[in-house]
């Protein structure tokens, strides 16, 4: 057993590494920028010397003593044969150089200045405030001085070029100035210095300028051996030999007294290559490259970014007990289930404690090992992978040991038993934008290799199975499962807490197969009947012909009363409730329907407004058992009575199409008259527009009515009777105006909301006059999807698609950083046991919740209380 | 033109506790003052009602699902 010291952090200083530290803690100098000698080994003073650790086995770390995996590494150093600027701290350079004079060293602020300064730092500091923004101030006070306040010496301009050059009055600093400078600064300043942010205990600012740099050990950049057997290194490695070998170059040229040119110039290059070293994206410069013209991955790269090791190694890590694989729809199983393929079972395991009062039938179970057949007619039963005993010891069961195994079983250990029917697992699919994209499921084991889920919960994933990939986690400890099963379990989710109403209920062919079974007074026989109650897993008696309203009312809950328009309803001006003649007022009486067709409004997903009311009626239980019957019952509906699409459902008479072809007609006429009255002038200008706006904004409404006429026209021909308006009208899936578009016309294309004018000089494209405003120079689209586009047409559609894929593409990358971002600033926000909201130190963010105290997800759409709903339920009582 | 910001549609109702009411408040969240939400010194409504540093200000505003909420706020002098 490892019994962990237990050491509690006081604090944590950031500092900086004084060239005395640097040299300390170095193991060796490193001269030479050669790794391997012919052998193969290490060379002395290298970057791969034994001093810094070893990362071959059979090597003995020359400075701990220690083999591989024992010997940390240990840092070495360069000594630079100039001073170069460290990049992290250039602006903070560049703020000390503009608040300090170069003469004396002092702030440039005169006393009474430095008191106020002084005590309002002290006073911010009592409160643990934060103190960056004091830099600010200083540097602000300090620009508008003239002359030093001190020894009276002219302030120069100081100028900063990106990303580490200085210039006082136009001169370019040295490194070596700027460090002469920032000396006189830490001298002359002292405490000073913490306005500028700077801890004068842990970092003096000419430490900024390094003169010595260090190496970090072998162990954070080790090579690595090709199969061809080359030896591949690290890209820090290959960075720092371009550090030694520039400054070598340096050092041999200023000791044999070469023109200060070529110093110069040496002296930039080891000043780009430190650079690069610490961040290769540093902007003002390129970026270092590899051969094959990849950038190299130095220091802050190894960091920053998604792909950094604070995101993907720290804050994010892979995990054990966990699968992914590809997910694909089961109607068959409930939604609180998922279906688990049985490779995937026999890999994951939960751990079982063995009592007096399991003990046999865990030796049973181990007994069968870790492949075990099956009996017959059962697909699967669960074998045992590993068994842990009381003394910690970890023992694989194969089916070898297995009887062995079994035998030696003893209370006290632990048994970790492969998944089975029932066990509680996580379910999640990325992105994990809210907080249903991760839910508790109970396992299925299933054959074949994908996992499982019900079509109800398509919705919160925002999953579909064009490939949609999904993780399962396995619990582990007793406590795990018990949170995850009265607080994540799927049926716990049916309300959204985003909006207070159903996110959780049937889709596509269950509306239609609801809508269907629904819609006025179809009549069944018993057979039909049978076929689809039995589906909903309905056990009562069947009458000899029933409605199908009727045969939907076998699956409400008894004594159930709503009222409410379904999604059929076009909104007529006057609603006359049970005669509607579209069937689109739903009344439910006593768990009877006696009216009203039941569509996405009653059972969809977002809008369910019958699994609303049973979740908070009757309780998560309830609603989750009518979730399962009712896209059965549709599913076993839309299948008794049939039903299809094809392009052949956009099919209209001639004549429609003639009265089509009409309206377009006289909508381009009309546009030729707006035109033609701009032209001449007459055109009557709109308020706060100029002439050339109103003319667009006139065609574009001209453009606009055309299509919806033609859709008008187009859906007078497409019945209740045609299976893509059934859809549409039920809110299966499409719309109608999809539809319209597909029979009637595709209309005016857009892009960032005008109608198409970019492409060549005065027109969109060489087919058209130039300055033509008509409508077909200006991207309407006169056909239909069915019929077909003309090639110019299909050009203008594709523009205005273009924009919104690009648009969709900028909004998922932009609002992701936003929510990372809001995410980041609330995760400790939390809310007490007396309904307050606090920040971590106890802070109060709000005094009561959300100002009223209520849980958004037990809200009725977002209200506290519903009382339209409770005068009812008064009314019916 | 001078006009009062108190009776401004927009600025919600204001009113500096007692010495016996802040330690009341303070009891029931069982907090300290510095771990109350804070307003500025000089904030226009502050200083329309003569707000001294450490005063507690009770904050009563309409709310479209509460009806009335109410909020304190500890006035700290300003910063810099
Ligand atoms: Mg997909
Ligand atoms: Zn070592
Ligand atoms: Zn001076
Ligand atoms: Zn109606």
């Amino acid at each position: 057993m490892i019994t962990a010291s237990k050491k509690e952090i006081d604090k944590i200083v950031f500092g900086l590494l004084s060239p005395e530290k640097i040299r300390k803690m170095s193991a060796t100098r490193i001269i030479t920028p050669d790794t391997y000698d012919e052998d193969g080994f290490p060379i002395e003073m290298g970057l791969m010397d034994t001093r810094l650790g070893v990362i071959e086995p059979g090597l003995r770390c020359k400075t701990c003593g220690q083999r591989v995996k024992d010997c940390p590494g240990h840092f070495g150093h360069i000594e630079l044969a100039m001073p170069v600027i460290h990049v992290g701290f250039a602006k903070t350079i560049y703020a000390i150089l503009k608040s300090t004079c170069r003469g004396c060293g002092k702030l440039l602020l005169d006393e009474k200045e430095l008191e106020r300064l002084r005590k309002l730092y002290k006073k911010a500091v009592e409160r643990g405030e934060n103190t960056s923004y004091f830099v600010k101030e200083v540097v602000k006070l300090a620009n508008k001085v003239s002359h030093c306040p001190h020894c009276g010496r002219e302030k120069l301009p100081i100028e900063y070029d990106k990303p580490t050059t200085y210039r006082e009055a136009g001169h370019k600093m040295t490194p070596s100035e700027i460090r002469e400078w920032l000396e006189k600064v830490s001298e002359e300043v002292g405490d000073d210095l913490l306005l500028l942010d700077i801890n004068p205990e842990v970092a003096r600012p000419e430490w900024m300028v390094l003169t010595v740099l260090p190496v970090p050990p072998v162990t954070t950049r080790p090579s690595i051996t090709l199969e061809t057997g080359e030896r591949s290194e690290d890209d820090l490695t290959h960075k720092l030999v371009d550090i030694i070998r520039i400054n070598q170059r340096l050092q041999e040229n200023r000791d044999a007294g070469a023109p200060q040119l070529i110093v110069e110039d040496l002296w930039e290059l080891l000043q780009y290559h430190v650079t690069t070293y610490f961040d290769n994206q540093t902007s003002g410069i390129p970026p270092a490259r590899h051969r094959s013209g990849r950038a190299l991955k130095t220091l802050a790269q190894r960091l920053k970014g998604k792909e950094g090791r604070f995101r993907s190694n720290l804050s994010g890590k892979r995990v054990n007990f966990s699968a992914r694989t590809v997910i694909s729809p089961d109607p068959n199983i409930s939604i609180n289930e998922v279906g688990v393929p049985i490779d995937v079972a026999k890999e994951l395991t939960v751990p079982i404690r063995v009592t007096p009062y399991n003990l046999e039938e865990m030796k049973e179970m181990v007994r069968r090992g870790p492949n075990p057949k099956p009996p017959a007619g059962v697909v699967y039963i669960p074998g045992v992978n590993y068994i842990i005993r009381p003394d910690g010891r970890r023992i694989k069961v194969t089916e070898e040991n297995a009887e062995n195994v079994a035998e030696r079983l003893e209370v006290g250990s632990v048994v970790e038993r492969q998944l089975q029917d029932g066990d509680i697992v996580l379910f999640n699919r990325q992105p994990s934008l809210h907080r249903m994209s991760m839910m508790a499921h109970k396992v299925r084991v299933l054959p074949y290799k994908t996992f499982r889920l019900n079509l109800a919960v398509c919705p919160p994933y925002n999953a579909d199975f064009d490939g949609d990939e999904m993780n399962m986690h396995v619990l582990q400890t007793e406590e795990a499962r018990a949170e995850a099963e009265i607080l994540m379990k799927v049926q716990e989710h049916i309300l959204s807490p985003r909006f207070g109403g159903a996110i959780i209920g049937a889709i596509h062919d269950h509306i239609s197969g609801c809508f269907l079974l629904t819609y006025k007074n179809k009549e069944f026989s018993k057979d039909d009947a049978i076929r689809m109650l039995a589906a909903a897993g309905y056990m009562g008696e069947v009458k000899e012909k029933m409605t199908g309203k009727e045969i939907f009312s076998k699956i409400l809950p008894e004594g159930i009363n709503l009222e409410y328009k379904a999604k059929a309803c076009i909104g007529c001006p006057t609603c006359v409730k049970e005669k509607c003649e579209y069937d689109a007022y739903v009344i439910i009486k006593d768990g009877q329907l006696i009216s009203g067709v039941i569509d996405e409004k009653s059972i969809g997903a977002f809008k369910g407004e019958i699994i609303e009311y049973i979740t908070r009626r009757y309780g998560n239980s309830a609603a989750r058992d009518f979730i399962d019957r009712v896209t059965k019952l549709g599913i076993a509906a839309i299948m008794v009575i049939g039903f299809t699409t094809g392009i052949d459902d956009e099919d209209i008479p001639e004549e429609a199409v003639l009265q089509i072809n009409e309206q377009l007609e006289k909508a381009k006429k009309k546009i030729q008259d707006l035109i033609k009255a701009y032209e001449e002038g007459e055109l009557e200008q709109i308020p706060g527009r100029s002439l050339e706006e109103t003319l667009e904004m006139e065609i574009m409404r001209v453009t606009g009515r055309a299509r919806d006429q033609t859709g008008e026209i187009a859906s007078k021909h497409l019945g209740m009777d045609n299976s893509a308006v059934i859809m549409a009208r039920s809110g299966a899936r499409g719309s109608m105006l999809n539809l319209s578009q597909m029979a009637g016309c595709v209309g005016q294309q857009a892009v960032r909301g005008e109608r198409i004018h970019r492409g060549y000089r005065n027109r969109t494209l060489p087919h058209f006059k130039k300055g033509d405003l008509g409508a077909e120079a200006k991207g309407f689209v006169s056909s239909s999807y069915k019929k077909g586009l003309t090639p110019t047409e299909y050009f203008f559609h594709s523009m205005g698609g273009r924009e919104g894929l690009v648009d969709t593409a900028v909004r998922t990358s932009r609002s992701g950083y936003m929510q990372r971002r809001l995410v980041n600033a609330l995760e400790n926000v939390k809310l007490e046991e007396d309904g307050s909201v606090r920040a971590t130190t106890g802070e109060v963010i709000q005094f009561v919740y959300g100002e009223d105290g209520v849980d958004p997800m037990r809200s009725i759409r977002g209200k506290a209380v519903d009382v339209d709903m409770i005068i009812k339920e008064v009314e019916n009582e | 033109m001078k006009i009062d910001i108190l009776k401004h549609e927009l600025v919600p109702h204001h009113e500096i506790l007692s010495e016996e009411e802040v330690e009341k408040l303070l009891k029931t969240y069982n907090i300290k003052k510095e771990q109350l939400p804070r307003i500025r010194i000089d904030d226009p409504v502050a200083k329309a009602i003569n707000a001294k540093e450490g005063d507690v200000i009770k904050i009563i505003r309409k709310s479209p699902t509460a009806g009335i909420s109410v909020a304190y706020r500890v006035v700290s002098k300003e910063i810099i």
